[in-house]
């Protein structure tokens, strides 16, 4: 069986015009991620995750190397693949239903339809009674709702996310964190998913990617087992916890052993 | 005065309701006195209730002293009217399609602007010699220059508005699926919006300020042809009159504008600064 999507040695090179000289974003980058797997990037600011995200969207080209989404070789933006931006990027002249129906807009759909099928997912992400309210009538923790019911609408084969919760606050953090797991399951969704914290990676992933920066790659593929995800203080999550810190930072003593490593890439 | 009012917040609410009218009456008190009052002979600044009669008789036709005009006042404003709407109209379907194509590709861009650069500093009111040979004496004319006056400011204003489309909103557009064709109508457009109705705002300014030139020079009816004749005339209470018809028609279309827009951008009640 062939993986949903299949990160083939890509490489990104920037040009840096201040020193004159090309940067490796991403360096010889391989990764498959299998169908209904929640996988998320994990790695500090310029290690490349945000461009590996942006180059399975299509919204950027590798310099060399292909990704492939369910067997095609991504070109450009499409809705096979939802993204969930960083800011919300909802249309603000469109209301919270007619944002979430946006992707049926673009394939012509009248109204009526698009109205009844926004419904559902409306309901999904919790904002029902607020379908006729504007994005500028929100808080950014709803209106980050209204972006992942626009994406679960395309029934895309795979949900891209990039730091969908990084300007919440903590409580609405966590609240968005364990229902984005049970649509994750409910929808039988694939995710990947960028994020910065080491915590929010395991209380969501079902694998973790550690990247580490300069040139940008994948330090190590984690398989998550946990009993119970959101006791982010259990012995079993301290030790997932200890293993990435000591990946993240070389440095530090080693705290692995306990983790199902399945692959470490030479970075 | 005498205002018998238990509260003294009714007569708080009185004031308010009075207040926006202070200034206007007082200036019509004080330009009253002061043309009856003979420092100027009353032929050259017309008391405002001499104004009046002018206009009623203008509109009514009460007693006739606007000699051929008596009555006429309607097929004058609608002569004027109609020449704004038809060049304004234009203005605004061009210059909004020729701003998105011009903010949207930067081939166009390169292809046109720089000829539109150089046409758009010539004033608009130095095309009349060559809009009454290329158009004679008529309508036709004067929706030229209705239509070259308020042409730039709403083809600017789109320009502005669709090259300030927030980047991030097309990718999202992208991501669901859009075409060019359906992005441009769908997210490009919607968001020029604001910005096409202030140059809209701006344009139907400068085309009633057109109309009563052309009106002045080219044309032998309407507003503006009304005013310039009575000037011949000497009788500066009917310029008086048509100065203050163009005036509260000017400010009707602008109504009709300001309300269009707030119909159409209903969505940015959230986020105006000023809440009523």
């Amino acid at each position: 069986m062939t993986a949903l999507i299949t990160i083939d040695h890509i490489s990104r090179l920037f040009h840096d015009p201040v020193r004159k000289q090309a940067v490796k974003a991403l360096y010889d980058v391989s990764l498959n991620v299998e169908r209904n797997e929640f996988l998320c990037l994990l790695g500090p600011s310029g290690c490349g995750k945000s461009t590996l995200l942006n180059l399975i969207a299509g919204f950027d080209q590798p310099t060399s190397g292909t990704v492939s989404v369910g067997g095609q070789i991504v070109k450009a933006p499409g809705a096979d693949r939802g993204v969930v931006f960083q800011q919300p990027t909802l249309m603000p002249w469109l209301t919270v239903w007619e944002n979430v129906a946006f992707h049926l807009i673009m394939r012509g759909v009248g109204r009526g339809e698009r109205r009844q099928k926004a419904q559902r997912f409306i309901e999904m992400v919790g904002l029902g009674g607020f379908e006729n309210y504007f994005p500028s009538e929100l808080s950014g923790g709803m209106n980050q709702r209204v972006g992942i019911a626009r994406a679960l609408l395309m029934n895309p084969e795979v949900i891209l996310m990039d730091e969908p919760f990084g300007a919440l606050d903590e409580q609405t953090k966590m609240d968005m964190q364990a229902e984005l797991r049970r649509v994750w399951r409910e929808s039988n969704s694939t995710i990947v998913f960028v994020t910065h914290s080491v915590e929010e990676s395991l209380v969501l992933g079902t694998h973790v990617a550690v990247m580490t920066a300069r040139p940008g790659c994948i330090r190590e593929l984690i398989k998550i087992d946990l009993q119970n995800r959101m006791d982010t203080t259990s012995p079993e999550f301290n030790r997932y916890k200890r293993h990435i810190l000591s990946l993240l930072r070389p440095e530090a003593q080693s705290g692995g052993g306990a983790t199902t490593s399945l692959k470490t890439v030479q970075c | 005065m005498h205002l018998s009012t238990s509260y003294p917040s009714t007569l708080a609410t009185v004031y308010r309701r009075v207040e926006r009218a202070i200034v206007p009456v007082l200036i019509l008190a004080g330009w009253e006195v002061f043309s009856r009052s003979g420092i100027l002979p009353a032929a050259l600044l017309p008391a405002p209730s001499r104004v009046l009669v002018a206009w009623a008789d203008w509109v009514f036709a009460i007693d006739g002293n606007t000699q051929t005009y008596s009555g006429h006042w309607i097929s004058d404003a609608m002569a004027s009217a109609a020449r704004v709407f038809t060049g304004f109209a234009l203005a605004a379907i061009l210059g909004v399609s020729l701003g998105m194509a011009i903010g949207w590709s930067r081939r166009v861009e390169q292809l046109i602007e720089p000829t539109l650069q150089l046409l758009r500093p010539i004033p608009t009111v130095s095309w009349i010699p060559l809009a009454i040979i290329w158009f004679g004496i008529a309508n036709k004319p004067a929706i030229f220059l209705v239509f070259l006056g308020s042409f730039f400011p709403i083809l600017l204003s789109t320009i502005h508005g669709v090259k300030g489309c927030d980047r991030n909103l097309l990718r999202a557009g992208a991501m669901t699926g859009g075409t060019p064709g359906k992005l441009l109508r769908h997210i490009v457009f919607p968001a020029a919006l604001p910005s096409i109705f202030s140059g809209l705002r701006i344009a139907v300014g400068f085309a009633w300020m057109l109309t009563v030139t052309a009106e002045m020079v080219a044309v032998k009816s309407g507003l503006g042809y009304v005013l310039w004749d009575s000037y011949y005339f000497l009788r500066y209470d009917i310029v008086i009159a048509a100065m203050v018809s163009i005036g509260l028609l000017g400010s009707l279309t602008d109504l009709i504008i300001k309300l269009m827009a707030a119909r159409v951008l209903r969505w940015q009640r959230g986020s105006t600064l000023h809440r009523e």
